[in-house]
């Protein structure tokens, strides 16, 4: 364990967020691209999930518990998250028979 | 020399489960179907889990296996099960739509990346404390900083489990009014 902890000395900081930047631009475009209600929601937790990394590497860098902590209550969220989620997909398949995004647009002006 | 070896080998591993972790995520984005899509998105998490690893917060890379990978993946693909969707059931955007969403998020990448290049500090993430992401440090900030929020939490499922139950069944008969 010992050597793994040295190996991350030459990773600057800039990269991770470079990183995590990258990937949640990839989800909000995810959002912007698919009709796909169930994609959509797959581009959300990839833009959860790269917040969640940066958290981490900031959490190590700064030598504190608490953003390691902060990440695992992110995670109970996104898991009750899923469960409405998917349970509010299902019932748009139910009563449309399609889980596109465009055909919920009732609210449209 | 042989630490020093360890070390390069292990900041390419870094860059290389980056690189993965990207192209995954594009994939994700871009495949037809929705299976693969999903199947895709496991791989994604899986290098996320990897970066955990790399960062020595073994709590967060075990829960991030157990929790995203085994339970919430599966509930999406059981999802896609239930709702049976065809290949032909999303119709495609035109062009037009697709290349203002890609400019959408690459504008926002931009802009992201330009606030970082403002900062410019490029120092080395560096674990001081060895013990920090153990599931004993770890626990031990959990039960005492945190603990009304974690309580809190289990509040928060249990509303979310009995909204999940609320929405997905049916209606026995439907309503008179």
């Amino acid at each position: 364990m010992e050597s793994l902890t040295n190996t991350i000395k030459s990773v600057p900081l800039n990269h991770y967020i470079l990183l995590c930047s990258i990937i949640f631009s990839i989800g909000v475009m995810g959002v912007l691209l698919r009709r796909n209600a169930i994609i959509i929601f797959m581009s959300i937790e990839l833009m959860l999930n790269s917040v969640n990394l940066l958290l981490t590497a900031f959490s190590v860098y700064h030598g504190d518990a608490s953003g390691q902590v902060f990440v695992f209550f992110v995670m109970a969220l996104a898991a009750a998250e899923v469960a409405v989620g998917l349970a509010i997909i299902v019932m748009i398949y139910r009563n449309t028979n399609s889980v596109d995004t465009n055909v919920l647009n009732r609210l449209k002006w | 020399m042989g630490i020093r070896y360890f070390v390069n080998i292990n900041m390419n591993t870094f860059y290389f489960i980056a690189f993965l972790s990207i192209f995954f995520s594009i994939l994700v984005i871009t495949a037809k179907n929705p299976v693969h899509s999903i199947l895709y998105l496991v791989l994604t998490f899986f290098t996320f889990t990897v970066h955990y690893i790399l960062l020595n917060a073994q709590f967060l890379a075990v829960v991030n296996f157990i929790v995203y990978m085994g339970a919430i993946l599966v509930l999406f693909l059981y999802t896609l099960m239930l709702i049976n969707l065809n290949k032909d059931s999303e119709p495609v955007k035109s062009n037009m739509v697709k290349i203002a969403a890609v400019l959408g998020g690459g504008c926002l990448l931009v802009v992201l990346v330009g606030c970082l290049k403002q900062v410019g500090v490029a120092d080395p993430v560096l674990l001081k404390d060895p013990g920090l992401g153990l599931v004993q440090n770890l626990g031990k900030v959990l039960f005492n900083e945190f603990l009304l929020p974690f309580e809190i939490s289990s509040l928060l499922l249990l509303s979310a489990m009995v909204g999940a139950v609320l929405l997905a069944t049916k209606d026995p008969k439907p309503k008179s009014v």
